[in-house]
């Protein structure tokens, strides 16, 4: 999202907030109310001196109409002092340095993000030397047939009066321990060297699997039409740039096929008859359709008139795939908010909840958030099945009874008194 | 009467390397190519000393040397495992099930001479 997209609506806010009509603030700017509307409306974006005169008008500090954008940047700005441990006064003034140096900000947030990615892939890199089943083989090998050259080797060097047969069967063995010792350390080289993609240099491989599917909008015409199809699901992984590593093709391919089981069972054609009939109450749907409500969730990230969301979680709780939508974020690595009701239907499969959610920050949108766990995994006797977690995050439609303060991540998370708390927030002096 | 090992180790090359260094000490060498009938080999011969290979077919060597442990006749039994991978954790893991002596390849047989006769000179000699 650009930075000034949601200027326009904070604008809007403070506008009605203070009682003052469109026409009479744009007479006072020295604007047209239409184009004063098209800017409330986001439809222009809006900076420098109209930005300034506007704020003046409204009586506010003009980072407090742009702030409402920067959730995201200033967020990702005070990971970057945290982690540097930076302390004193300036640590809660990532605002004012996001308003002053917008570049300089820039920068510093997305060499942040690099960092986290690299760390990541540090991590994987370890995690592959470590656990990697075949690396242990290999090495296993090697140092197994050096033990056995060494001992013979230094038999043979060692003792003085060796009977020849002794002799001749040490040397055999030697001989065939050397070549053993060739063979495995050429295969361990070429291990090392062959497989290149499994160390992604710039992304994790979740992040592939989001821009491939980003850059297709969410919606795969080919899987529409032709329904459940390896082949076609297979070209699809193999012809997308984006999806650079191993781990983020088999990623896309667990994706794809959702999709296409789903594109099977429920058209899209389909789903958006239904919508225009009943609305976007994904239970509706679900009774109208005859369909899970999990199918109906998916479905519904993928009609883009929607602007909808999607979040699913294994049993874990680790988050496995996600459409972003503005104004509600998602950590890109680590633990999300447990109050989520992604998490809390986990334990309840067939249990639908829907809650009205605000994620606490700067950002003020709501989202209608529905969200259901179902059982993924063939059924078998005494098993526990595996299951998923799906939500829908929906732009909020009209007024709420309740509404649920929720956050990112509890590091980010200005919430007070938050039984689900894990660890201290850095927004220290609150927001 | 001469001492008595077992040795159970599934490469060849070294279990006849370490054959030949201790029978050229006295010791009467027994080897074993297969962790599954190892424990009940032990029970029968009632070796002087045991050299375990860590990783076997059939039965690893820490479950071979569990088992021994939880026989009271192998409690003071000198167990000398041998193991391709040095890691601290294999280390702990054969320290916290008993082990006598921890030993990672590739060794030196001065090493392993040198542990045997350490190993040897701690126990009562059998009667």
């Amino acid at each position: 999202m650009s930075r000034e997209a949601l200027t326009g609506s904070r604008i809007r806010e403070r506008r009605v907030m203070a009682g003052q009509k469109q026409a009479d603030l744009a007479k006072e700017i020295g604007i047209s109310a239409s184009y004063l509307n098209l800017i409330e409306h986001n439809r222009r974006r809006i900076g420098g001196k109209l930005l300034l005169n506007i704020s003046a008008a409204l009586g506010v500090e003009p980072t407090a109409l742009t702030e409402g954008a920067e959730v995201a940047l200033i967020s990702t700005l005070r990971e970057a002092a945290d982690e540097a441990g930076l302390t004193g006064p300036e640590v809660t003034r990532a605002d004012e340095f996001a308003g002053r140096f917008p570049g300089w900000a820039d920068v510093l947030a997305s060499t942040q993000r690099r960092i986290a990615t690299l760390v990541r892939t540090i991590e994987t890199l370890t995690d592959r030397l470590a656990h990697d089943p075949h690396l242990a083989a290999s090495m296993h090998e090697l140092l197994t047939t050096a033990a056995a050259i060494r001992s013979t080797a230094s038999i043979l060097a060692d003792t003085k009066t060796l009977e020849p047969e002794w002799r001749d069967r040490f040397h055999v063995n030697i001989d065939q321990d050397s070549r053993r010792l060739a063979d495995s350390a050429q295969a361990l080289v070429g291990y090392l060297e062959a497989d290149p993609e499994t160390t992604p240099a710039a992304s994790s491989p979740q992040e592939e699997v989001e821009a491939f599917l980003e850059a297709h909008r969410f919606r795969f015409a080919t899987l529409e039409a032709a329904g459940h199809d390896d082949n076609a699901i297979d070209a699809l992984a193999q012809a997308a740039p984006e999806l650079q590593s191993a781990a983020a093709r088999h990623i896309a391919r667990n994706v794809l096929h959702q999709v296409a089981l789903d594109a099977d069972a429920l058209p899209i054609t389909q789903l958006a008859a239904a919508v225009q009939e009943h609305g976007p109450d994904p239970m509706l749907l679900a009774q109208h359709c005859r369909q899970p409500v999990g199918r109906i969730l998916r479905r519904m990230a993928a009609m883009p008139e929607l602007r909808a969301g999607l979040l699913v979680c294994d049993r874990s709780g680790t988050v496995i795939f996600r459409k972003s939508v503005d104004g509600f974020s998602v950590p890109r690595f680590g633990a999300c908010c447990p109050l989520w009701p992604l998490f809390s239907v986990l334990g309840h499969p067939g249990l639908v909840v829907r809650d009205r959610l605000e994620q606490l920050g700067r950002g003020h949108s709501e989202f209608d958030c529905i969200a259901t766990s179902e059982v993924q995994s063939a059924p078998g006797y005494n098993m526990q099945p595996l299951v998923q977690s799906v939500m829908l995050i929906l732009p909020a439609q009209g007024p709420a009874a309740q509404k649920l303060d929720v956050g990112s991540t509890c590091r980010v998370c200005p919430r007070e008194h938050c039984p689900a708390r894990r660890e201290p927030s850095i927004l220290n002096g609150g927001v | 009467m001469a001492k008595h090992v077992v040795l159970v180790e599934d490469e060849t090359n070294i279990a006849e390397a370490i054959r030949f260094l201790l029978g050229r000490e006295g010791w009467r060498v027994e080897t074993l190519a297969n962790g599954s009938t190892a424990v009940d080999v032990i029970r029968k011969v009632s070796p002087d000393l045991v050299i375990l290979d860590v990783m076997l077919p059939g039965k690893s060597g820490f479950e071979i040397l569990k088992d021994l442990r939880a026989d009271p006749v192998f409690v003071d039994l000198p167990i000398l495992m041998l193991t391709a991978r040095g890691q601290a954790r294999d280390r702990e893991m054969a320290e916290g099930a008993g082990v006598s002596r921890f030993m990672t390849k590739p060794f030196s047989n001065a090493e392993v001479l040198d542990a045997v006769r350490a190993l040897t000179a701690t126990t009562p000699s059998t009667p």
